[in-house]
């Protein structure tokens, strides 16, 4: 084996190896959510703006394919290493305390691996739902409602259709809510982990970190409420 | 010399354990009359006296220099490592910070890496085990130059006594919910990290003492920081983030080979 | 080797004889070391690692020379009865480590350091070993500072000084109020390094339980595994003692609860000769005792007598009010009335029992009248809390823990305790005592610190023993041994063996009422009471009727429970009390016959105006006792002390 892959084998092994991995990989993955819901925003600028969006992603054609093959290998490597991690910390301390006491921890930080378990069932279910359509009729050609054009999505009408449901919106808000734990704990641990923060500034990243991920709840779900409380029909 | 201040009638629930691989379990033990002056571990000579005197085996529990430097003992009262108070050794603990009719429980660190010696007492070597490899400048005796021809910038003497001042107790790892030894093993490598005279070794010592850890069986940091919270000497969780950094920059080079 | 140590010189003490009786190199003091090193025996490097090194004890001393030793190239077992080599008590030492570097500029020199250490030492000290130690000093700062110890520094990144008690130079280097953590740190990373690279074995969880001697070396130790309770040999080359002090003795006192005299005394039963055990010191500034329950003393810094004042009230009918509302002129600053050119940074054997005579007068503070005020509203008015914070905010913190108390807003309260001990086994300018192949390192020997040590000086012997001095002296008695001639299972070996696991199985068989913690006790308090700070012949002559019958009573009557072949503190803890109540025995003796004071043996038959009153013409000898299978009558052999460049004088710190 080439020194390089060894050594690159080592690094992935040792524990700060994987947490950089995981650090690294929930970063890229942060910026997805971003972009992801600066997209979906469009919702609010009208039909024209979201379907003219959605439409020029999905003229990037291979890129697109690129772009979701990176996306999936970071989800996958973030999952992976995590997992791994989470065995390893199992395994160091098999018995509980008979008085289980903690003194600082948040309680994000506590439930990071149920939180994340969460996201992942609800992504999977966000595909099934818009991508892969599967219990709708978002792909059926003869759904005139769900096509701008032949080929091209009305993206709009989808949403609108898929948050009227009030037990999607549901567990749209409440996975959001635990993306939003999720994302509160991981901001600031990926400058920890990745070495980057300092005694100063690292309650500025705190902060960072909680407006962060509030933000980005309060962007997501204010699809979803906006639509059930009839505001965007 | 009798304190006339008050004294405390507690409820212990001791952990006892013959040996690493025996099953343990909690006894339940009446400690009376424990003076408000006295040390927690003076309370356990107490109860232990007690014990003794009706014919039962003591509990055992690790202590030595009691009065906080040697990091010998480690129990975990209620929960915590060192007990309730911030910034103390269980041999610091006095007996005021409880209230009469008060129950205590009373366990070993748990972590797989302190496999248990008997009842409180666990065996800490792994941590020996990590500092060999790369807790040390090499420095032969007799070859050191003149003390004062290295001068050494007083905010990077201040931030290395500050992780020297780890006692090696192992109260990060007991609180820790992964049995992380991070917060111990960045405080070693920052106490020779930050000096001049460690910077030749800097890059191996971070590996050499990260790897080291992976391999006593210790858990890994998940940033919560309970370790800061318990820990006698109040060693800060930048360490880790320092550790983190030393690490990434020294596995980096090894694996472009710089 | 030095077979017989030389009767009293008949001219003494003027006298120096024609061959020093350490063993060191008849030249002018100064020269001596110089010469000592240039004349020693030589092992060539390819045959070091033939030598097998059995050092007992990982403090100061002990991992210095392991480490050491191990770079050097032989072989070296280390072992030690705390679960890592890092928990040994010089962790405990708080205030810094004495070198005459003169950094400060101070007028401080090498000859400045030793003249202090004799005169700190009540010219009870042997002045060859002083010299070399002041020697040495320097070499250990360089040595420390290269291993990275964290001592505190100036802005410009230089090293930064304080003052102790007993100089008028601030010579002590020190890491906050944990020097002694940090310079055990240093020495330990030197031990985890030769671990690493194979040449040194360690062994902690292990207690020493006598020493193998062969045709009259001592070639190996016989040990028990605190875990197991397996009992074996190990055999050497050579052994070093590395094993501190016999304070515990006194039960109540600052070393930890672990320290013992087992591994000396039972070198001592073997052969070698026990040297004024009688010179303890009383620190002055502890936390007074809260209870009968009470386990152990703490210490608080000397460092806090820069810039506490002690004082108690001038009146007995004070002693109960708050310190606050006693005004000034009230209050009686007893150090800086009585020794005004070294106020309250007066040495500890002073400051002490200048202590236990303001309680003795009814004037102390705190339950029972056994404190005295340690006062720092003085130093915050001038240098503002922060800055006394800075300096010893660790201590206050601890202060505050153990009595409840801010010492920033009200006086500490402070007694003296029993901290260190500078008797120990004898040895020679080589550091090998009469049992050839046994050498004694740190506060285990004798040799520095006379009737007193000064503060700041037991890290700086130990290291200087442990990392300069054996190292280049053990060659001398290696060079004529043929490596490797005795194995664990020689039968020398095994009858030892079993003799110790023949004691444990006595220990566990008396099966009596009593604990072993209350036969400590016991001991402890006829110990202080007799022979603490002050002495008389009539206490010792009462302590040295009560100890045998003690002694017959624990082996009647103690109650051990638990077996030999598990983790058994109860045990641990019986073998070490056994020993105390022998060796309490010759510590009394050693008192009763040394009919002078010094240092901190005070005999009350002995002052003048309150101050110890030495008899140079009688007692300037080191009380080497040895072992005669008697306990009630070891042989005396004297070494008479000469010094060539220092003169007997009075000890004056006013």
């Amino acid at each position: 084996m080439p020194p390089l892959v060894q050594y690159l084998i080592r690094f992935y092994q040792s524990s700060i190896g994987k947490k950089i991995i995981v650090a690294l990989t929930g970063a890229a993955l942060m910026g997805f959510l971003v972009a992801h819901l600066l997209g979906n925003l469009l919702i609010f600028s009208g039909p024209e703006a979201i379907n003219g969006y959605a439409k020029k992603l999905h003229d990037l054609g291979p890129l697109l394919y690129v772009a979701r093959a990176g996306l999936l290998l970071f989800v996958v490597l973030h999952i992976v290493c995590t997992i791994q991690l989470v065995k390893i910390n199992r395994a160091a301390r098999p018995q509980k305390y008979a008085v289980d006491t903690v003194r600082q921890a948040t309680k994000s930080s506590r439930i990071m691996i149920w939180s994340g378990l969460t996201i992942l069932a609800f992504v999977v279910y966000h595909l099934a739902h818009f991508t892969w359509a599967l219990g709708n009729q978002y792909h059926d050609p003869g759904m005139a409602r769900y096509w701008v054009e032949p080929g091209v999505h009305n993206v709009y009408n989808m949403v609108i259709d898929g948050f009227s449901v009030w037990y999607v919106s549901a567990f749209y808000i409440i996975a959001m809510f635990l993306l939003c734990s999720h994302l509160n704990h991981g901001f600031s641990s990926i400058f920890q982990t990745l070495g980057l923060a300092t005694p100063r500034t690292r309650q500025p990243i705190d902060l960072a970190g909680k407006l962060f991920a509030w933000g980005l709840f309060l962007g997501n779900i204010s699809i979803p409420l906006s639509i059930l409380f009839g505001i965007k029909s | 010399m009798a304190d006339s201040k008050s004294s405390l009638d507690l409820t212990l629930n001791v952990w006892r354990q013959t040996g690493p691989d025996a099953p343990g379990r909690f006894e339940t033990y009446a400690a009376k009359a424990i003076p408000e002056t006295a040390s927690f571990l003076e309370m356990m000579d107490i109860v232990n006296e007690d014990i003794i005197a009706k014919g039962g085996e003591p509990v055992a529990f690790d202590h030595d220099c009691r009065e906080g430097i040697c990091g010998m003992c480690s129990m975990v009262i209620n929960g915590m490592p060192h007990g309730p108070k911030r910034g103390v050794t269980t041999c610091q603990l006095h007996m005021r910070s409880f209230r009469s009719g008060d129950t205590i429980w009373i366990e070993p660190f748990r972590a797989t890496a302190f496999p248990i010696v008997r009842d409180l007492a666990v065996d800490r070597s792994a941590f020996d085990r990590i500092q060999q490899a790369g807790g040390y400048i090499t420095v032969r005796t007799g070859s050191a130059p003149e003390a004062n021809s290295v001068p050494v910038p007083k905010p990077d003497a201040d931030a290395s006594f500050m992780a020297a001042a780890c006692i090696g107790c192992g109260a990060c790892v007991a609180a820790c919910k992964n049995a992380s030894a991070m917060l111990f093993v960045a405080a070693k490598v920052a106490h020779f990290n930050h000096l001049p005279q460690g910077r030749p070794e800097a890059d191996s010592r971070a590996l050499g003492m990260v790897r080291a850890m992976d391999e006593q069986g210790f858990g890994n940091c998940t940033n919560q920081y309970e370790c800061e919270a318990v820990c006698p000497k109040t060693i800060d969780a930048e360490y880790i983030r320092q550790l983190n950094r030393d690490y990434r920059n020294a596995a980096a080079k090894e694996v472009v080979g710089i | 080797m030095i077979s017989e140590l030389h009767d009293a010189p008949a001219t003494h003490p003027n006298r120096v004889s024609d061959t020093p009786p350490d063993g060191s190199p008849k030249v002018p003091l100064p020269e001596k070391w110089t010469k000592h090193k240039a004349s020693a025996k030589l092992i060539s490097p390819a045959n070091r690692r033939k030598y097998n090194i059995i050092v007992v004890g990982s403090g100061l001393a002990g991992s210095a020379a392991a480490a050491s030793l191990s770079e050097q190239g032989y072989n070296v077992k280390c072992f030690c009865y705390q679960d890592s080599a890092r928990r040994a008590h010089s962790i405990a030492a708080q205030g810094g480590i004495n070198a005459a570097k003169n950094y400060q500029n101070d007028g401080d020199s090498t000859y400045r350091l030793f003249y202090e250490t004799i005169k700190g030492g009540d010219f009870r000290a042997r002045e060859s070993n002083v010299r070399r130690l002041a020697e040495v000093s320097v070499q250990i700062i360089d040595q420390c500072v290269a291993q990275g110890v964290p001592f505190a520094r100036e802005y410009g990144g230089l090293l930064a000084n304080r003052s102790f008690g007993g100089t008028q130079v601030a010579r002590t280097f020190y890491a906050a109020g944990q020097t002694g953590q940090q310079l055990l740190l240093g020495a330990y990373a030197a031990l985890n390094k030769e671990i690493a690279h194979g040449s040194v074995k360690m062994y902690p969880r292990t207690e020493m339980l006598d020493l193998v001697v062969v045709d009259g070396h001592a070639k190996g130790i016989v040990v028990r595994d605190m875990v197991t309770g397996k009992i074996s040999s190990h055999a050497g080359d050579a052994v070093l003692l590395c094993t501190g002090g016999y304070g515990n003795v006194f039960y109540l006192s600052t070393n930890a609860m672990g320290c013992n005299v087992t591994a000396t005394w039972r070198a001592h039963k073997r052969g070698a000769w026990f040297a004024n055990p009688c010179y303890t010191q009383i620190h002055p500034t502890c936390i007074p005792v809260s209870g009968d329950y009470q386990s152990k003393l703490t210490l608080m810094s000397e460092s806090l007598r820069n810039d506490g004042r002690c004082w108690v009230p001038k009146r007995k009918e004070d002693c109960g009010k708050p310190a606050a509302s006693i005004p000034e002129e009230d209050r009686d600053y007893y150090l800086e009335r009585k020794y005004p050119s070294f106020g309250n940074l007066a040495p500890r054997d002073i400051a002490s029992r200048a202590a236990k005579e303001q309680c003795d007068d009814g004037r102390g503070v705190g339950p029972g009248g056994l404190g005295v005020y340690l006062d720092f509203a003085d130093a915050i008015k001038r240098l503002g809390e922060d800055q006394i914070r800075e300096r010893y905010g660790n201590l206050f913190a601890m202060y505050e823990q153990i009595t409840g108390e801010n010492a920033y807003k009200q006086p500490m309260r402070i007694y003296p305790a029993v901290h260190y001990t500078m008797g120990g086994l004898w040895v020679d300018y080589n550091l090998m005592s009469n049992v050839p192949g046994l050498h004694v390192l740190g506060e285990a020997n004798f040799s520095d610190h006379g009737a007193n040590r000064l503060g700041a000086s037991a890290l700086m012997q130990g290291l200087a023993d442990g990392y300069f001095i054996v190292p280049a002296t053990l060659p001398n008695y290696l060079a004529d041994q043929k490596p490797g001639q005795y194995q664990d299972d020689s039968p020398e070996f095994k009858a030892v063996e079993e003799a110790a696991r023949e004691r444990v199985r006595k220990i566990l068989s008396v099966n009596g009422k009593r604990s072993v913690a209350s036969f400590h006790r016991e001991l402890g308090l006829l110990i202080w009471d007799k022979c603490g700070m002050a002495r008389t012949k009539e206490g010792l002559a009462q302590a040295l009727k009560r100890l045998p019958e003690l002694r017959e009573e624990f082996w009647s009557n103690v109650r051990v429970p638990g077996s030999g072949d598990t983790f058994n503190q109860q045990l641990e803890q019986a073998g070490r009390v056994a020993d105390f109540l022998e060796f309490g025995e010759l510590l009394c003796r050693d008192a009763y016959e040394r009919e002078e004071s010094c240092g901190g043996h005070f005999r009350s038959e002995h002052q003048m105006e309150g101050e110890a009153k030495r008899d140079d013409e009688r007692f300037s000898y080191v009380a080497a006792w040895e072992y005669t299978g008697d306990l009630a009558k070891p042989k005396l052999n004297k070494e008479w002390l000469e010094y060539e460049e220092v003169h007997f004088s009075t000890r004056s710190y006013k």
